[in-house]
């Protein structure tokens, strides 16, 4: 039987982190609240064969991301939208006139770092294709290692920087755009 | 730019920034990007949008889910020592 007040204890404040992660994966807020009381459930039943001292945050997590993919995944309320291959390393960067080292570049940035909203930064992170979307979540928002995250999918560790490499890429690319639509960023055909 | 250092630190930036280097291999990074602008500026580009996802990604649990949660487990609780 699990020691409720010790699941209490440790699991419960890790509760922001995973609804967080739970609104990536679905994308709807209703699944997104079904999916955390699941986990919860899950976890706290099987509290028991959790190992005290090891990752607790790793493990919630990766029974988040098995019922996410057994349960959730399948109700796929909205297409992945973006496209990501053929996304060069340093896209925006380059596209604000980075490593061209011209003055306009530096405040192009600044234009569109200020002006990014979280719900931009979510909508852009929700547009990536879902593995992609997973890699970048648990490595950037999360703060796991390559290893965690390669536990947590159950996936090898070359897997994880694939993926994380072209998510990373995937964003970029839906900054620019979000950029380009505000007029915060240079056409590409006007790139120095 | 130019040259093989800057292709090796930029074709690793990623795992520097992610703290998955070997000493030896981030030592060396280290030292290129502390001679090198272009390099560095593009670090520091990269690593602000990584801070950007980090600090801007996160949600609140609605009050009212944590508690139906933390009844859940009660419930369960309960039904395991009856």
């Amino acid at each position: 039987m699990a020691d409720q007040a010790t699941f209490a204890d440790q699991a419960m404040p890790l509760m922001d982190g995973l609804y967080g992660a739970a609104m990536r994966m679905t994308r709807n807020p209703t699944d997104a609240e079904d999916l955390v009381q699941e986990t919860y459930l899950r976890a706290y039943r099987g509290f028991g064969g959790f190992e005290p001292g090891t990752n607790l945050k790793a493990w919630l997590y990766r029974i988040l991301t098995n019922t996410y993919i057994n349960e959730y995944r399948k109700k796929k309320r909205r297409p992945d939208e973006s496209d990501i291959d053929d996304v060069e390393d340093l896209y925006l960067y380059r596209r604000l006139g980075g490593l061209a080292g011209a003055t306009a570049g530096r405040s192009a940035e600044e234009e569109l770092f200020e002006q990014i909203t979280d719900s931009n930064i979510k909508e852009a992170l929700e547009a990536l294709p879902e593995q992609f979307r997973m890699a970048v979540l648990l490595a950037d928002v999360e703060g796991f290692a390559y290893k965690e995250i390669a536990e947590i999918l159950d996936i090898p560790i070359g897997t994880v920087m694939s993926r994380l490499h072209r998510g990373r890429k995937g964003l970029q690319k839906q900054l620019y755009e979000f950029g380009r639509e505000r007029n915060l960023v240079p056409d590409d055909a006007e790139r120095p | 730019m130019a040259g093989s250092d800057c292709d090796d630190a930029l074709t690793q930036l990623y795992e520097y920034l992610d703290g998955e280097l070997t000493p030896d291999r981030r030592a060396s990074i280290r030292t290129h990007l502390d001679d090198c602008v272009p390099c560095l500026e593009a670090h520091d580009f990269e690593d602000a949008l990584l801070k950007l996802l980090a600090d801007k990604c996160h949600d609140t649990v609605p009050d009212r889910l944590r508690a139906q949660i933390a009844l859940a487990i009660e419930v369960e609780s309960e039904a395991e020592a009856g």
